[in-house]
């Protein structure tokens, strides 16, 4: 055991504490009987009975899982073509300008993306007469639009790090390009298409600023109704419902991370077993 | 190297000269080839011809345009200028996947989420071979490359050397008319590289199909090739077996490269068609040379002697009127079958003498700080222009 000196100690309490007081305090009073937020009245599941029974926030929910479902499939389709440009065009003149503009709905301030795209769907519906109103369509896309940025980074940097000839072994072994991509790029690259779906789902997930500019009078969103409650003041439902979002992220990350330590166990137990039998020839 | 590959390099060698009766086709024909990439020429007006059976070298240092040449056999770029011909038919601007010829990647290049046999199928499949007939050829390679119990394996579960062997199976599976092979035993430790080798050029005889293999290690290339092609800068600079890349450099460069050589340099004094000698400064004799070279009196030339081709004594030598000076042993390397030695010839230049250890004695008759003659036969010279 290492000596550590008080401060560091500290230092990583404080720092911790930081991080998790505040959803600690949220998931306990998710628990609490009283009506007032703030003021411990005994333990109780008693909100989340309510939670399961309140048709806008479960409407809600439902609306949002599937805008994000939705809006996550088509920044991973469009961030993949991109990324796809990105890593394997080649030098060509603008490329520079090219991944800036790509990347640029990351530093926007949400609020001018938000209105920007609002201003494009007025002005479509003027022309074409679509999108009729704003719905889950438009929010749809407006998600799409942001999410993308992100997932072109990812697939982008997992296509750099992956060793071109593997694509050009394929191609010297008969498979035209069509083919190379998909027999090939696709599969390997398949975990960075997963973490980039799941990253545009999240980001689906929890926006507000932009959606609350694409979004209709039928079609809000749960963090929508969400902030608009808590205006009206902070109900114990909602502590629920966070404790429940807590819960299932927990539990995602946990297996992803059991699941992932698995295999890398047993790819060092291949690899021993591979470098055994070498030495015994 | 086996007779067959000697009696495949007398056979290029008569048809080189077209004096052969049994004349050999030329598999890759490279005519008047330039790739430049901007400003920067990779590959400068080459010309090559590699015939049916050859085990070929392209030798080089790095970024003499070995790998661009190999690349555009394999069809990755395209030339700049000039056309390559493959079997006879024009493949200058034929895509990859539509070529006659594979190639063994230096890193391997592995589908890492296919098994092995998955791996070694996947040309067959392309070319829409019928799955029995697939599973056979799979078996048939995995087999040839001593691996047909790992068949279920992913490549990551696979060690260096099988890796290898799957990359060389999976090139083979389609019998190309050339197999292309980059730095082929480049990622293999010492003792796994000198097995393989061998094990390579019995593959390569027992399937009789066409090797070129890029490599930096001439010692690779002198005991796996049946020819050789150095390069430097983008151009060739000599084609040969490695016995007369070795023994008849035609230039500085070649002799420095194929081998370790000590390079004597001094002007033309005599020339004659049996014999030419040379001055040179840093010994206090002349260099005779037993063969005529063209080139005219004064102008300055290289004598090139290889180390193990100079002898070493206490004793001056019988005839001191050329090929000889004195020095002081500086330096003894000892590499168990022979030994390496260092002499600082009276003028100040250092030659290297290899000697073979031919006892056990671990006094070596000569010592630091001995006073020594170097000389040499005539023949055992050869003198090159640049």
């Amino acid at each position: 055991m290492t000596n550590r000196s008080p401060f560091l100690i500290s230092a990583l309490a404080f720092g911790f504490a930081f991080l998790y007081v505040p959803i600690l305090l949220l998931i306990v009073f998710s628990f609490n009987e009283s009506k007032l937020v703030t003021v411990w009245g005994g333990f109780s599941f008693k909100w989340y009975g309510e939670l399961f029974q309140d048709e806008q926030l479960l409407g809600a929910a439902k609306i949002s899982l599937l805008i994000a479902a939705m809006s996550a499939t088509l920044a991973t389709l469009l961030g993949t073509m991109a990324g796809l440009i990105m890593a394997r065009f080649g030098r060509f003149k603008g490329r520079t300008l090219f991944s800036g503009m790509i990347t640029a709905p990351m530093v926007m301030p949400e609020v001018i993306t938000g209105l920007a795209i609002l201003l494009m769907f007025v002005v479509l519906e003027e022309l074409t007469g679509w999108p009729d109103g704003r719905g889950i369509t438009t929010i749809t896309i407006a998600h799409t639009t942001f999410a993308m940025a992100y997932v072109t980074i990812v697939i982008q940097s997992r296509l750099s790090q992956m060793d071109d000839s593997v694509e050009e072994a394929a191609m010297d072994l008969g498979a035209r390009p069509l083919k190379v991509f998909f027999l090939i790029t696709l599969p390997i690259i398949a975990p960075a298409l997963v973490s980039g779906w799941l990253l545009a789902f999240t980001l689906s997930l929890d926006d507000l600023v932009t959606t609350s500019f694409a979004a209709g009078p039928s079609s809000s969103t749960l963090p929508m109704v969400v902030f608009s409650s808590v205006r009206l003041g902070v109900t114990p439902k909602i502590n629920a419902l966070a404790t429940i979002v807590v819960g299932l992220a927990t539990l995602a990350i946990v297996m992803a991370g059991y699941i992932m330590h698995r295999q890398e166990q047993q790819r060092k137990r291949a690899m021993q077993r591979a470098l055994a039998e070498q030495d015994a020839l | 190297m086996s007779q067959q590959a000697r009696s495949l390099q007398d056979q290029v060698a008569r048809t080189e000269k077209g004096e052969a009766s049994d004349l050999l086709k030329p598999l890759i024909q490279i005519e008047g080839v330039t790739k430049s990439f901007g400003d920067f020429v990779a590959v400068n007006n080459v010309s090559l011809t590699i015939y049916q059976g050859e085990l070929f070298s392209l030798l080089g240092g790095s970024g003499c345009g070995k790998t661009t040449l190999l690349r555009m056999l394999a069809g990755f770029e395209t030339p700049t200028s000039g056309r390559i011909l493959i079997d006879g038919q024009d493949m200058t601007r034929v895509p990859p996947y539509e070529r006659p010829v594979n190639m063994m990647f230096q890193s391997y290049a592995l589908f890492p989420h296919m098994t092995v046999e998955q791996n070694v199928a996947f040309g067959l499949k392309q070319d829409g071979l019928p799955r029995d007939q697939v599973r056979q050829r799979v078996a048939e390679m995995l087999d040839l490359v001593e691996l047909g119990h790992l068949g279920r394996r992913k490549p990551h579960e696979l060690s260096g050397g099988q890796r290898q062997r799957v990359a060389l199976a999976r090139a083979l599976a389609k019998r190309p008319k050339v197999l292309l092979l980059d730095e082929p035993l480049g990622a293999l430790d010492k003792k796994l590289r000198e097995r393989t080798q061998l094990e390579l050029v019995n593959i390569q005889e027992n399937l009789g199909i066409t090797f070129v293999v890029v490599t930096h290690d001439q010692e690779e290339a002198m005991t796996m090739s049946t020819r050789v092609a150095i390069m430097n800068q983008g151009r060739i600079l000599q084609v040969d077996t490695p016995h007369a890349m070795y023994e008849y450099p035609n230039t500085r460069f070649v002799a420095e490269f194929f081998g370790s050589v000590n390079i004597f340099e001094g002007p033309l004094l005599e020339d004659e068609p049996g014999h030419v000698v040379i001055g040179c400064p840093d010994l206090s004799v002349p260099i005779y040379v037993g063969h005529g070279i063209s080139s005219r009196e004064g102008a300055t030339v290289y004598a090139a002697v290889r180390p193990e081709k100079i002898a070493l004594s206490k004793e001056p030598p019988a005839d001191a009127t050329y090929n000889t000076a004195t020095g002081v042993v500086e330096d003894i390397v000892y590499l168990g079958g022979e030994s390496t030695y260092l002499v600082r010839l009276d003028s100040g230049r250092l030659v290297r003498v290899d000697l073979q250890n031919q006892t056990r004695s671990s006094e070596p008759e000569l010592t630091w700080h001995d006073r020594v003659h170097v000389s040499w036969e005539h023949s055992n010279v050869v003198v090159v222009t640049s």
